[in-house]
């Protein structure tokens, strides 16, 4: 009797590890695409990229440059640039939180407000998403009209003397800081109405019922629950932002004293020539974006997004 | 936040003339009630009939249409949820996902600044027997583990009025029974006043100093447990709250005492003040347990009730009783609950019965059985009388 009830127990047994492996290859046959596609568009590049931070302008032919261990560049570029660099965390920082400020009330209205309207509730999504219907560049390159000296903007500002007359405003820090903010905030937006269309309001009136005020229950019930979005958009944000050459552009909002990373890598890439130079602030841009990101998803409690 | 507001009992609430629409839709008709403090009620009724939003009323999580709510005399009608002395234990736990369960158990202590807070949520959680997961994050208990979070959680805060949202429905049978006791002497311990929804009758009436029983946005009868179960003044609450035999009677005499009536040719009696009408068509109405079934026509007796004869078309055996199903023709269908004082059933199907009861077992209802023709000869009745 015992033994056929070992025998028919083992036999599943067997089956099912069986089926185990199976699907095990089968899972690694389906991501291999993506694996080889990762191989070859990312790390293959950033091995290159990290091979040519380290050379060193060739002695013998002019404008080449040869592979020589020369970590000294990486020095080089934060002497000479740090200003710069400093400044893109600073403004992307400042933008991010611009964002942020502007798009939680949006968010909360769009995702928890017009909840038991959908036709609505979906006109206005389309609104906040609409401005990527048009090329990016042209909304900013829009924006260097409205903020002209000649336009309308500034006049005002001057007319209620906010603004001296000799002051513009393209081409300074609070041009590229609006450019910033006014680009991202669709990303800010969307991960935020996502989290806040399923908050559960339920939850929200348990704590006015524990004696939360409305600010209390704001600040201890709907924000820690609103953290998933408020990190993936910060992310979206910040990342792009603190890299974003265009804004700070002086073609577009920025000028002289407004220049960020992203226009000092590009004129080191193709206006200098300076490979090296341009490919170490890269990587330094790359770890830094990197350990802020890990430090801040850490402390706010939200690794299980990543 | 006023300190003063949170007595160190419980406090009477009286609802006066509450009434809630949401678009398209009333949920309450019309509710006038008063809750004495220190008691515990229970509020009874079936699925829909606006039990949640009578409690979402008085938490303050809902305004009223018309009507005012006053707690321990003072109208709280405008004051906001959180100036109120009560806690609510939600039928959906509402339990706060991100904190810990002893942090969810905190939450009310802390934003009323009362000292030591995680001592006392700890010491609540331990008279839920929890305290062994207190740092566990909520998704990670079971639903009937969930509930008694959520009822540590509004009991930890020692509220003039607390709130019971079906507080024991996810709870297994043995643990329920546990948990309504627990209940009941947290009640009676720290005095305050309990309103407790349920949709369960068992549960009303062996927890509640006062049932009130709600159908369709209205209480249909408010009393003691007994007074309710002994004399339903309505269809729907005979029926609710156990089982009850109705039947259509023609009242031919009105004595001071009582009032005989027609039932399918039967002289049957009720006690003057049991009965809610006492002229026209009325139903009558007895509890199975009060039946006696006799195999032989009984002699006439001052002060019983006989029907019959009638044939018995079903007994179903239940351990503690059994149940007859007799078909009286005139009367329909009569359920009887025997009482296992011998081995097996006293009658067999078929067998010709009668049946038997004390007059004042008996009662009149003030309305008929929705659906019948009793009803409807009932609706014009009254309608008449009305307008
Ligand atoms: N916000 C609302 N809007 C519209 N109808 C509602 C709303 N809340 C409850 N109702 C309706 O009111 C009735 C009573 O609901 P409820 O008080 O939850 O019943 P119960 O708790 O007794 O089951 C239900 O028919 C429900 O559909
Ligand atoms: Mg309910």
């Amino acid at each position: 009797m015992a033994l056929p009830a070992f025998a028919g127990a083992s036999a599943p047994a067997t089956g099912r590890g069986g089926a185990a492996r199976r699907s095990g290859r089968v899972a690694l046959l389906l991501l291999l695409p993506g694996i080889a596609y990762l191989l070859l568009f990312f790390l293959a590049p950033l091995l290159s990229l990290v091979m040519t931070s380290l050379q060193s302008p060739s002695e013998t032919v002019f404008g080449q440059y040869d592979f020589t261990f020369n970590w000294a560049n990486y020095l080089q570029v934060v002497g000479q640039y740090g200003e710069q660099i400093g400044r893109s965390f600073l403004y992307a920082l400042l933008a991010t939180v611009f964002a942020l400020l502007f798009s939680y009330p949006l968010a909360y209205f769009l995702g928890v407000n017009l909840r038991g309207r959908p036709i609505l509730q979906s006109l206005l999504l389309v609104l906040v998403v609409a401005p990527f219907f048009i090329s990016f560049l042209l909304r900013t390159a829009a924006w260097k009209q409205i903020l002209s000296d000649e336009g309308l903007v500034v006049s005002t500002l001057k007319a209620l003397a906010l603004l001296g007359p000799q002051d513009h405003l393209t081409g300074t820090p609070i041009a590229v800081v609006f450019g910033l903010t006014y680009n991202f905030i669709p990303f800010m937006c969307l991960p935020l109405f996502t989290t806040l269309e399923r908050l559960d309001l339920r939850v929200v009136e348990a704590g006015r019922d524990l004696y939360g005020g409305p600010f209390t229950t704001f600040r201890t019930v709907t924000l820690p629950l609103s953290m998933p979005g408020i990190v993936s958009g910060t992310l979206l944000t910040f990342i792009p932002a603190a890299g974003d050459y265009v804004n700070a552009s002086s073609q577009f909002l920025g000028g002289t004293s407004s220049t960020m990373v992203g226009n000092v890598i590009q004129s080191n890439f193709l206006v200098q020539l300076n490979y090296p130079a341009a490919a170490a602030l890269s990587i330094l841009l790359m770890a830094t974006i990197l350990v802020i990101v890990g430090v801040y998803v850490r402390r706010s409690g939200t690794e299980d997004l990543l | 936040m006023a300190r003063g507001l949170f007595a160190e009992s419980g406090a009477d609430l009286q609802l006066v003339g509450i009434r809630k629409e949401f678009p398209g839709f009333t949920a309450v008709e019309q509710l006038d009630l008063t809750v004495p403090a220190g008691t515990f009620f229970a509020l009874l009724g079936p699925s829909g009939c606006g039990k949640t939003t009578t409690l979402r009323l008085v938490a303050g999580l809902e305004e009223p249409t018309s009507g005012r709510i006053l707690l321990g005399g003072r109208d709280v009608t405008d004051t906001k949820p959180h100036r109120r002395p009560v806690n609510t234990v939600f039928q959906s736990y509402a339990l706060f996902p991100h904190m810990t369960v002893l942090e969810n158990v905190a939450f009310g202590l802390r934003r009323r600044g009362i000292d030591d807070p995680l001592g006392k949520a700890r010491s609540a959680l331990r008279l839920v027997e929890l305290d062994a997961l207190a740092d566990r994050k909520p998704a990670q208990l079971s639903g009937g583990q969930q509930q008694r979070v959520a009822l540590a959680r509004a009991v930890v805060n020692r509220p003039a009025l607390l709130l019971l949202d079906e507080p024991l429905g996810a709870l297994d049978l043995k643990l329920r029974r546990q948990m309504q006791l627990e209940l009941k002497s947290i009640q009676s311990e720290v005095g305050l006043t309990f309103v407790h929804v349920t949709h369960d009758q068992e549960e009303a009436m062996t927890m509640a100093d006062t049932v009130a029983v709600m159908n369709r946005g209205r209480i249909e009868q408010i009393g003691s447990p007994e007074e309710v179960y002994e004399l339903p003044r309505t269809a729907f609450v005979a029926n609710f709250l156990g089982q009850s035999n109705l039947f259509p009677a023609v009242v031919r005499e009105a004595g001071d005492d009582a009032v005989g009536a027609d039932v399918a040719g039967h002289r049957i009696l009720v006690p003057r003040s049991r009965a809610q009408r006492t002229e026209g068509t009325i139903t009558l109405g007895v509890r199975p347990e009060k039946l006696l079934l006799l195999t032989e026509e009984p002699t006439p007796i001052a002060g019983i009730n006989v029907l019959g004869p009638g044939r018995v078309t079903d007994v179903s055996f239940s351990g503690v009783s059994t149940q007859y199903l007799v078909e009286v023709p005139g009367a329909g269908t009569v359920i009887v609950f025997a009482q296992n004082l011998v081995f097996g059933p006293v009658v067999e199907p078929g067998a010709d019965v009668w049946l038997s009861w004390r007059v004042e077992h008996g009662f009149g209802l003030a309305d008929a059985p929705r659906g019948s023709a009793l009803q409807q000869a009932h609706e014009a009745l009254v309608g008449g009388a009305e307008t």
